[in-house]
């Protein structure tokens, strides 16, 4: 049985992700793209309505939400802006290690303020010399009693400067490598926590992006995710998960490009007509439109097979890869249609294509999904 | 080119003096560009001390007689230094390019001699020019311009606006197209030599832009701003000629401004890939990545021989329209690839700011859209190739 609709519990979702998009987070996207402020604002009233705790289950207080409703939510954000989401979407990813691997005491402890009250949280795996080669980390754990003195750094960390709680991913046994990585709930103003500087980068400027050291930073034994030597498979099993969202980021701002350069071409007259009216350009929003479809198809199904609990690392990565792939080109085929305007910061078309790039990049870069993909469909080769 | 004995000389092969040349300016660009590439970008601002060096290095007056103070080189050599300080700030480079191939290629071509004497020593010395034919509802379909010129007794009187000239903040001299007699359509439409401090004329906002920040783009207000008659560039009612004509020259320049561009962005990935360990080894011993860096490279030697050809058949005399157009389509697209794959095998460190790709694949979009976007090139070499 295939069925493409979507409930009426899911359309009220989308409806409300999509009026909170649009009045809350696009009137504010300049602004915060200069990258001077947090959009601590947005953040609050994005809790007040259910959007920052939507994935923490219901018994902890959360939203409760399947990943389907997920990523019908997160086109809506990234449409709005997908800096912002970023910042929602990153705290989520530091939930999910609890929600699959927390005792039921750390849920409770961990989950259930950020129910309460608005806040962010950051999961912090790559390091310098550690990007794609997540298991190569240096920052090492070394349990003292009952607690563990987590020494090393970490960069790129998305909430890093503005979190309330940390996933820390360490190596307690160096000498096992990536059987030896453990992970680590950090509450936020930890002693030995320190913030290091804030990134300047091309997008997603709303959101926070830092690198932290770890200074003799105590943790106590109880605030181990799991069992010493499961964090590679808690990093990769979180991972899986939150492709998906990543790639319905890509939809979002593709969709919103595609929305902009139609608005666009259809006003703006040269030689006489309106420039949508050029075969070339009606082409070329016929291609746009038709990716953008394909690139949902992908994020919904890779949502819906891991609902079902289906095997979705393959899709998964497809998703990510394909959805961010067109938020690429869409957003690069829009600013050309809008010419020298689209060049200008006056309209948000320039945003959208520095934005779109970062999403090629994190939670793994599209070779790495490529590298996923292929290993799953090649298979053994003897 | 042609050597008796031989043939042809291939494409890529430089004179001894274009060799000599190439080399001085690309040691200008990594000495006195490099430094300041950061900043300019950040601030969005065209250092006053770096302008002043390009003009004491003759990179302002390529094509200059001597007679008038310049090098009196070829078209080839423009494209050479256009292609050298991109590599390094394709900011830069456009500050270059329309001095070079849109202000005094066109006061060249069409100024007389009174003209000539007059802003030519000034134009190889200290004066920037700027070429304003855009207005907001007149980009692609540049004839519809609404600039209007009225005679009077000894002047033009202009009215109206122009939209992102390029480096209008700091020029002194601009070439502004208005018409003179909307009723003849395209046929009105008239160049004129306009000095800063000409009466009623003025420079207005500085747009805030995704890329080439080195260089300004501002808006031009022409209120009753009075204009002798002898300012009047080539023929009254000719200037649509003369805006076709420049832009079919300037357009190899801004070929060239991408080849630069692209280049630079291909060196940052080679030296990067070839530093950067993952998984235990150099990232360029990955095979996804080194067919990467291959099209990369490849891609840069075809923008490098089209362009180059293009620049070449100018300088030979020959027509050119149909392999501008191409130069400016393909080096547009490759340099938009090449910088956006650099980018990429940066991973995470070419999304920050602490890195050049950055602002590569910022700088590289304009090339696909002014002096005519991708399209326009399309329309012209489609209207050259389908036979009627
Ligand atoms: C704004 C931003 C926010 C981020 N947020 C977070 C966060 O919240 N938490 C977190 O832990 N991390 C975060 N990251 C880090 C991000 O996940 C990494 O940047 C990414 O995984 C790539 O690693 P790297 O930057 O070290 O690139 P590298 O791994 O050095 O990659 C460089 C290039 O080599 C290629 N490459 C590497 N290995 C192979 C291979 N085997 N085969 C073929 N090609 C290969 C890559 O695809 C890439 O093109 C963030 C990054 C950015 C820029
Ligand atoms: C940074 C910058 C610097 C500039 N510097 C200068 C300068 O120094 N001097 C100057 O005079 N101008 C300058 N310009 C203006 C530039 O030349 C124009 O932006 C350009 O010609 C495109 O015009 P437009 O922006 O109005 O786009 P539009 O003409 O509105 O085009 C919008 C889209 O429609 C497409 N389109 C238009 N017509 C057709 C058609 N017939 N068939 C198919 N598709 C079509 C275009 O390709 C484009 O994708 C600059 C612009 C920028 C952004």
């Amino acid at each position: 049985m295939i069925d493409f609709s979507l409930n009426e519990e899911q359309k009220a979702l989308q409806q409300m992700a999509h009026e909170f998009a649009e009045k809350e987070m696009r009137p504010r996207a300049a602004e915060y793209d200069k990258g001077e402020a947090h959009p601590d604002d947005v953040i609050k009233k994005a809790f007040e309505v259910g959007l920052i705790s939507c994935d923490i289950p219901e018994e902890y207080g959360g939203g409760g939400l399947s990943h389907l409703d997920t990523v019908i939510i997160s086109e809506e954000l990234a449409w709005g802006c997908v800096g912002m989401y970023t910042s929602i979407m990153a705290s989520s990813l530091a939930f999910t290690p609890i929600i699959l691997f927390g005792t039921e005491e750390q849920k409770k402890k961990y989950l259930i303020p950020f129910t309460e009250k608005p806040g962010l949280s950051s999961f912090c795996l790559t390091e310098r010399e550690a990007g794609s080669d997540a298991g190569a980390i240096k920052t090492k754990a070394e349990k003292k009693g009952s607690e563990y003195v987590i020494n090393g750094s970490k960069c790129f960390i998305t909430n890093g400067g503005v979190a309330d709680l940390y996933i820390v991913f360490a190596n307690t046994r160096q000498e096992k490598g990536i059987r030896g990585i453990s992970a680590f709930i950090v509450p936020g103003g930890t002693p030995g926590l320190v913030i290091g500087k804030k990134e300047d980068k091309m997008g997603h400027r709303a959101s926070n992006t830092a690198e932290l050291f770890f200074e003799d930073m105590k943790v106590p034994a109880e605030n181990l995710l799991g069992s010493e030597g499961m964090g590679f498979k808690i990093a990769m099993r979180t991972l899986d998960q939150t492709r998906a969202p990543v790639g319905a980021g890509g939809v979002g701002v593709a969709r919103a490009a595609l929305e902009h350069a139609i608005e666009f071409t259809k006003t703006r007259v040269q030689f006489g007509k309106p420039i949508a009216l050029f075969q070339n350009t009606s082409f070329k929003l016929a291609q746009m439109a038709m990716e953008v479809n394909a690139a949902r198809h992908l994020v919904w199904h890779a949502a819906w097979l891991m609902d079902r609990g289906e095997k979705c690392g393959k899709e998964s990565a497809m998703a990510k890869c394909f959805g961010s792939d067109v938020a690429m080109r869409t957003t690069v085929e829009a600013l050309q249609l809008l010419g020298g305007y689209g060049y200008m910061k006056d309209y948000p078309m320039e945003k959208l294509m520095r934005d779109a790039k970062l999403l090629q990049i994190y939670e793994g870069t599209n070779e790495i999904q490529r590298l996923v993909i292929a290993r799953e469909v090649i298979g053994p080769i003897k | 080119m042609c050597d008796e004995n031989t043939g042809p000389l291939p494409l890529t092969v430089l004179t001894e003096e274009e060799e000599m040349f190439y080399g001085m300016a690309n040691e200008f660009a990594e000495t006195e560009i490099k430094p300041l590439v950061e900043e300019m970008d950040k601030t969005s601002h065209t250092d006053e001390a770096l302008l002043k060096k390009l003009f004491e290095n003759g990179f302002m007056a390529l094509d200059i007689p001597e007679a008038y103070g310049g090098a009196e080189g070829s078209f080839f050599m423009s494209i050479l230094a256009i292609e050298a300080v991109s590599k390094v700030d394709a900011g830069v480079g456009v500050i270059v390019d329309v001095q070079n191939t849109l202000v005094n290629n066109a006061l060249l071509r069409w100024g007389n001699e009174d003209q000539k004497k007059k802003y030519f020593p000034k134009l190889a010395v200290d004066l920037l020019g700027a070429y304003a034919l855009s207005e907001a509802g007149a980009g692609s379909d540049a004839f519809a311009l609404r600039c209007k010129a009225e005679e009077k007794s000894d002047h033009y009187l202009l009215n109206g606006q122009k939209l992102w000239i390029t480096n209008a903040n700091e020029a002194g001299l601009f070439i502004i197209f208005a018409n003179v007699d909307f009723s003849l359509g395209y046929k009105g439409i008239t160049a004129f030599l306009v000095e800063r401090d000409f009466e009623g004329f003025s420079v207005g906002k500085k747009e805030e832009k995704l890329g080439i920040r080195a260089s300004s783009t501002c808006e031009l207000v022409l209120e009753n701003c009075i204009v002798p008659k002898e300012n009047v560039l080539g023929e009254v009612g000719k200037g649509y000629k003369l805006a076709i004509e420049t832009l079919n020259e300037g357009r190899i320049g801004i070929g060239a401004q991408m080849l630069g561009l692209a280049e630079g962005a291909l060196a940052n990935a080679l030296s990067y890939t070839g530093e950067r360990q993952q998984f235990g080894k150099q990232i360029n011993e990955f095979q996804g990545v080194q067919f990467q860096l291959a099209r990369m490279a490849t891609d840069v030697e075809i923008a490098r021989l089209i362009v180059y050809n293009a620049a070449r058949l100018k300088d030979a005399g020959k027509i050119f329209i149909k392999e501008g157009a191409m130069a400016k389509l393909v080096a547009g697209e490759v340099a938009e690839r090449v910088s956006s794959q650099a980018v990429d095998l940066f991973g995470g460190y070419g999304f920050t700011k602490d890195y050049p790709v950055e602002k590569q694949y910022r700088d590289a979009k304009i090339g696909q859209i002014y002096e005519g976007t991708s399209n326009i090139q399309l329309q012209t070499i489609a209207k050259m190739v389908i036979p009627r």
